[in-house]
């Protein structure tokens, strides 16, 4: 879905500059074509944040990439969401492009991309408030010196967006310290007796992961202060092999996996195997079916092939075949021994079993389900 | 104004709650006396209905060739279809109201000529009742065009590729690429955008009569440009229909000093135009004709709705009638109207949801440039906000407000509807009078007339028309007879008018309801249950609904117990189709896959329940069993209406029926040698069913109950067991001592305190079985364990009351009987074998 092959032009050594480095031209170009009203400290109107997200083609003749390919509407609301002084929560499985949306969205907006907290189950209320210099706090008393800001904190001051990655990651009680941000828009300091209050522009986009397991649920007074955007997977087959089979190019590379030309059929069939149990339908949309309790994102398509094709370079001849990926979706599929080996049993029999040039697969699958 | 001082013009779009504040705005400032509409003038006598308190919109003038009710057209009104204002107006404001389209006599007429010349194999009854009239949202011009809105899905009219539509023509050239949003935007929301606030749509006494009609000016004039462009834009009729409008005006004119006219946009600038009224009756001439007949029926918001598969409409009737019936702030009021359905059904929503869902699509109309907010944006800002980004809740609003569940009423005293006329053809070409005495019938399936009749029943049932109700037969139990209880109630009528929302005739009626049926239907059962009346109802159109969404049902049922519960009927159906002679080939496939969904299933759901659940599921491990003996394979049903033979005909290949045979043997095995996490009453009915089958062999069976009744198993696990294998009658302990021998083996080793807790299931069990094997069982028990445990010999020689040796001879004089009854012999050997 992320077109992460558009113009990386970074100018020194960095691996991997920000999108606002990336692609400053094209957000010079659109500030200056931009004519419509900005709300306060926006870097362009929300319609040229748009137009930077999903590409265009401006009066100068700039040509502006898609940095998101994807539902129109879903750039829409998340832009006029931010504009509207609402948290944006971005949700998907992962591969979605949650991060690439979010780090756009705060490039183009208020150009800094890097306001960012990484959730994990170990993020302190420090991230998200503020913590002190010790140092200072030993030698000088509590100060305004001694006191670090954390990223919210100075987007909040300087009217800026802030990125808080995975917050479902993030233990409840820790989350919650964002619910006074989002709702008084101030973030109190109860040391120094004052308070640092949001000065307009300001906004935060925080990434889910919707399906996962073992994750802190939001709780509803939080879920309350978000707008939430479900960022979809691949609309089509076509888009989903093309992700996986760049992917597994790029990955197979780096394990020194010798390139074969017959991936494709293997990796659109399993990409096929998990379109249909994630939507619940089969392709050609006759037949229903049960979908199992795991997320079966592109993400786990893409292991499943690489671990196949390291099981073919390493065990078997070198040619990937549907045994060497049947044991690596079974593992994908079955996460709940139970309720998900009978999805799958179904699944192989009333789907995969009559389903012409698949017998082989079949075959390889029962081997390994029983 | 394209308009004289005595006729007004006004050019609407059917169904669009602006054009029908607008045209109210408009009568109430021009005050005609006489108010045209577009519709079919055999309906002018039906007007005065409109003004019935009684009667309520959703409706629909009908009409219909009289003979022939599945010939058909349908004009829908709803409450917010600018046609309808101008009815109820001319009612309150007792002006004439005339209705102008050609009449329904003609086009019926030639909708059925286009059909012969068109469809050459589709025959003059198109599949299903045409709903011409269903079409009109977008196409401001020919909704009662019964030809041009062809909503039938077959519709393969060569003409439709070549018709433009006007409004998506409009809505190019203003840059949009949807039609209905640019309607939205140009027409709909500039009424109510200036509304905005004070109490809409009625301006005040006297208003300002230029402002009130300046959009239809301005719509005139854009339609103008397009028919001087494309010319009838390939609406072929319409010619004759505005000719027809044309004399109609001018005779409304001589007879009144104001008249208003309400027609499609589309026809506007050709009733403007200037022609002689002795070219529009040269064009009229010579038309065909047939006898048509009216009348109003109740509509639903859910067939004015495109999703509902009826062709062409609008796709959000709710969202209209919304727009039209808020007195101001619409969007503020359709966020509070979604928040109030959401809270209903247990969604946590606040009002500060509604006031940032308001925000939110306010802002996003704004950045998309739009006026006002429109149903795109309520429905973004209520996905984003209300739903937390999912489509599960939204699909509810989706359902019940933006469609909407809205029934229309029609006062009693309207006209009877045809589906009344067509059931009393059939009664009279059925020779079936309905008398209010209650009269038992016979029929005789096998008889035309009678299977005729059984298919009228069958499928009155299905639209709750109780007339009949099956009854059991007495004397022979054949699958060709049926008996009936026929009782006609008064009541009938109303369940026949009530059913006329279905279809025109019984049959297509019938079909409807029968889709409906198992489209909403809550349980897989309820599905096969309708599936199984649709093959004595006949009800062939509707068969692949039913079993596509029997087939969803089936693949989405987690619950094998509901899976095994639909099969039996689903089998029953198969197998009644075979001897019906109708195609059951997909029932066959469905039912196949959902026997193989079983299969799968079985074993895991019989593993850690208590008694009670395992008893439900012994039933149905029985009745599967039985279902999955009778299914024929799904492409076996070859020569309809032979009787099957009675052995499995051997043929080479992999056959599905066996094969299905095969792996339920493997799953009732599974079952029946699998340890103590299944109970003991599945594990023994398994046992049972499996040695009845052939497919254990005695010897087998004496092991398993031997591991089964062995002194580790808990006395009543071992009881349960045995209830469940001797559940299927106990002869089986009179021919095999060594069963029995084993029981009383383990019975004698109970430990006393245990005894009384097996007690009562054994006495179950035991009571179950019939009188003379009960003291068969016990004389056995009695003559001591030494005598049953020998090793039975062949003819088991000691049983008493019995010879030594085979009787030869006697035994040959039944063995003929016994070969025939098995089938493995016909009447036509038997000349043959007795020269043996």
């Amino acid at each position: 879905m992320s077109d992460s092959t558009s113009a990386a032009t970074g100018t020194e050594q960095t691996l991997r500059p920000h999108a606002e480095t990336a692609f400053a031209a094209e957000l010079a170009a659109l500030a200056a074509a931009d004519d419509r009203p900005r709300p306060a400290r926006w870097r362009m109107s929300p319609w040229a944040v748009a137009t930077y997200l999903l590409g265009g083609t401006l009066p100068d003749g700039t040509v502006v990439t898609p940095k998101y390919v994807g539902p129109r509407r879903i750039v829409e609301v998340a832009v006029t969401t931010l504009a509207t002084d609402r948290a944006l929560l971005l949700l998907g499985v992962p591969g979605t492009a949650k991060t690439w949306v979010s780090e756009h969205l705060a490039a183009a907006v208020s150009g800094d991309s890097t306001l960012l907290v990484q959730g994990t189950a170990g993020t302190p209320e420090e991230a998200i408030r503020y913590g002190w210099n010790y140092a200072q706090l030993l030698t000088h008393g509590p100060s305004r010196d001694a006191l670090v800001p954390s990223p919210v904190m100075r987007a909040m001051a300087e009217g800026r967006i802030a990125r808080v990655e995975e917050l479902t990651r993030i233990p409840a009680d820790v989350q919650d310290t964002l619910i006074t941000i989002l709702s008084e828009k101030t973030l109190p300091i109860p040391e120094l007796g004052t308070e640092t209050q949001a000065v307009r522009g300001f906004n935060l986009i925080a990434t889910a992961n919707d399906r996962d397991r073992g994750v802190n649920d939001l709780s509803s007074a939080l879920r309350r202060r978000f707008n939430t955007v479900v960022l979809p997977l691949p609309a089509t087959a076509e888009d989903e092999v093309d992700i996986v089979s760049r992917r597994v190019g790029q990955m197979g590379r780096g394990l020194d996996l010798p390139a074969a030309p017959q991936w494709a059929d293997e990796i659109r069939r399993v990409v096929t195997v998990f379109r249909e149990l994630r939507g619940g339908v089969t392709e050609d949309g006759r037949t229903k079916v049960k979908s199992p309790s795991g997320t079966l994102s592109t993400a786990e398509a893409i292991s499943v092939v690489t671990n196949g094709l390291a099981l073919a370079a390493h065990f078997g001849d070198g040619v990937l075949r549907a045994g060497d990926v049947a044991a690596g979706i079974l593992g994908a599929v079955v996460r709940d021994p139970a309720a998900d080996r009978l999805v799958w049993q179904e699944y192989l029999e009333t789907v995969v079993r009559e389903r012409d040039g698949w017998k082989d697969f079949y075959r390889a699958c029962r081997e390994v389900s029983v | 104004m394209s308009t004289t001082d005595d006729v007004l013009l006004l050019g609407v779009r059917h169904h669009g709650p602006g054009s029908a504040r607008a045209v109210r705005a408009a009568l109430d400032a021009y005050r005609p006396q006489a108010v045209l509409i577009e519709g079919p003038p055999e309906a002018d006598a039906l007007t005065a209905l409109a003004a019935d308190p009684a009667m309520r919109p959703p409706v629909a003038l009908l009409a219909h060739v009289v003979d022939d009710p599945a010939r058909a057209g349908f004009w829908p009104f709803a409450e917010f279809s600018p046609e309808w204002v101008a009815l109820r107006w001319a009612a309150k404001a007792g002006a004439e109201v005339r209705f102008i389209d050609l009449p329904a006599a003609h086009s019926l007429a030639l909708r059925s000529a286009d059909d012969e010349s068109g469809h050459p194999d589709g025959g003059a009854t198109p599949p299903a009742p045409a709903h011409p009239a269903d079409s009109p949202g977008d196409a401001p011009g020919p909704e009662p065009d019964p030809d041009a809105a062809a909503p039938t899905p077959d519709a393969g009219d060569p003409g439709a590729a070549a018709r433009i539509d006007p409004l998506a023509v409009l809505a190019r050239t203003a840059g949009y690429d949807d039609p209905e949003r640019w309607w939205e935007d140009a027409v709909e929301h500039r009424g109510s955008a200036g509304e905005e606030g004070a109490p809409g749509g009625e301006p005040g006494p006297g208003g300002d009569s230029a402002d009130a009609l300046a959009p239809f000016a301005a719509l005139a004039e854009a339609m103008g440009v397009i028919r001087q462009t494309y010319g009838d834009g390939g609406h072929t009729q319409d010619p004759l229909r505005e000719a027809h409008m044309r004399l109609r005006v001018r005779e409304a004119r001589r007879a009144h000093e104001r008249t208003a006219v309400v027609c499609g946009a589309w026809h506007v600038p050709a009733l403007a135009e200037k022609t002689t009224a002795t070219a529009d009756r040269a064009l009229l001439k010579g038309l065909p004709k047939v006898k048509v007949e009216t009348t109003w029926v109740p509509w639903t918001h859910r067939r004015l709705a495109r999703a509902s598969g009826y062709g062409a409409g609008i796709d959000s009737p709710g969202w209209y009638r919304h727009l039209f019936t808020a007195p101001d702030r619409p969007v503020t009021r359709w966020m509070t109207k979604v928040a109030g359905l959401l809270r209903e059904e247990d969604y946590p929503v606040s009002s500060a949801h509604v006031i940032e869902a308001v925000r939110l699509s306010d802002t996003l109309a704004a950045m998309r440039g739009r006026p006002l907010a429109g149903l795109a944006e309520t429905t973004d800002a209520v996905r984003a906000v209300m739903c937390d980004g999912s489509d599960v809740p939204l699909a509810l609003v989706q359902d019940r407000l933006v469609v909407g569940e809205v029934l229309g009423e029609v006062p009693p005293d309207a006209p009877a509807v045809p589906l009344a006329r067509d059931l009393a053809r059939e009664q009279r070409s059925l020779r079936l009078k309905p008398e209010a005495l209650e009269r038992e019938l016979e029929l005789d399936l096998r008889k035309d007339l009678d299977a005729a009749r059984s298919r009228l029943l069958h499928r009155l049932r299905m639209l709750h028309i109780g007339w009949g109700e099956p009854a059991r037969s007495r004397g022979s139990t054949g699958t060709f007879r049926e008996t009936w209880r026929l009782r006609w109630e008064p009541e009938a009528a109303i369940r026949i008018a009530e059913a006329g929302i279905w279809g025109t005739t019984v049959e297509s009626a019938a079909n409807a309801r029968a889709e409906d049926l198992a489209v909403h239907a809550t349980t897989l059962a309820d599905v096969t249950a309708v599936a199984e009346q649709c093959l004595p109802a006949g009800l062939a159109d509707a068969l692949p609904t039913v079993m596509r969404v029997l087939a969803d049902r089936a693949a989405l049922d987690a619950d094998v117990a509901h899976l095994a519960a639909a099969l039996p009927a689903l089998v029953r159906a198969v197998r009644y189709g075979d001897v019906r002679g109708t195609d059951s080939a997909a029932l066959g496939a469905v039912a196949h896959g959902l026997a193989r969904r079983v299969c799968v299933g079985f074993p895991a759901a019989c593993t850690g329940i208590d008694a009670d659940a395992a008893r439900v599921l012994r039933t149905h491990m029985e009745e599967v069993h039985r279902a999955v003996g009778l299914l024929p394979g799904p492409d076996a049903g070859g020569g309809p209406g032979t009787a099957p033979a009675p052995v499995p005909a051997q043929r080479p290949g992999p056959d599905p029926a066996r094969e299905l045979h095969d792996r339920w043997g493997a799953v009732l095995r599974t079952l029946a040698e699998r340890d103590e996490a299944i109970p003991g009453l599945l594990r023994g009915a398994a046992a049972r069913l499996l040695l009845d089958d052939g497919r254990l062999d005695a010897g087998e069976a004496a092991r398993l109950m031997g591991l089964a009744l062995s002194p580790g198993t808990a006395p009543t696990e071992a009881a349960a067991w045995i209830e469940g294998f001797l559940a299927g009658g106990g002869i089986l302990l009179v021919h095999d001592e060594r069963l029995l021998a084993l029981i009383d083996g383990w019975l004698a080793a109970v430990p006393a305190d245990s005894f009384t807790d097996v007690l009562p299931l054994l006495r179950r069990t035991f009571a179950e079985f019939e009188p003379g094997v009960r003291r068969g069982v016990g004389e056995l028990v009695r003559r001591g364990p030494a005598a049953a445990r020998r090793p039975p010999g062949p003819a088991d020689a000691g049983l008493p009351g019995f010879g030594t040796a085979l009787d030869r001879a006697r035994a040959d004089a039944a063995a003929h009987t016994a070969r025939l009854l098995l089938g493995t012999l016909t009447t036509t050997d038997l000349g043959e074998l007795g020269d043996d």
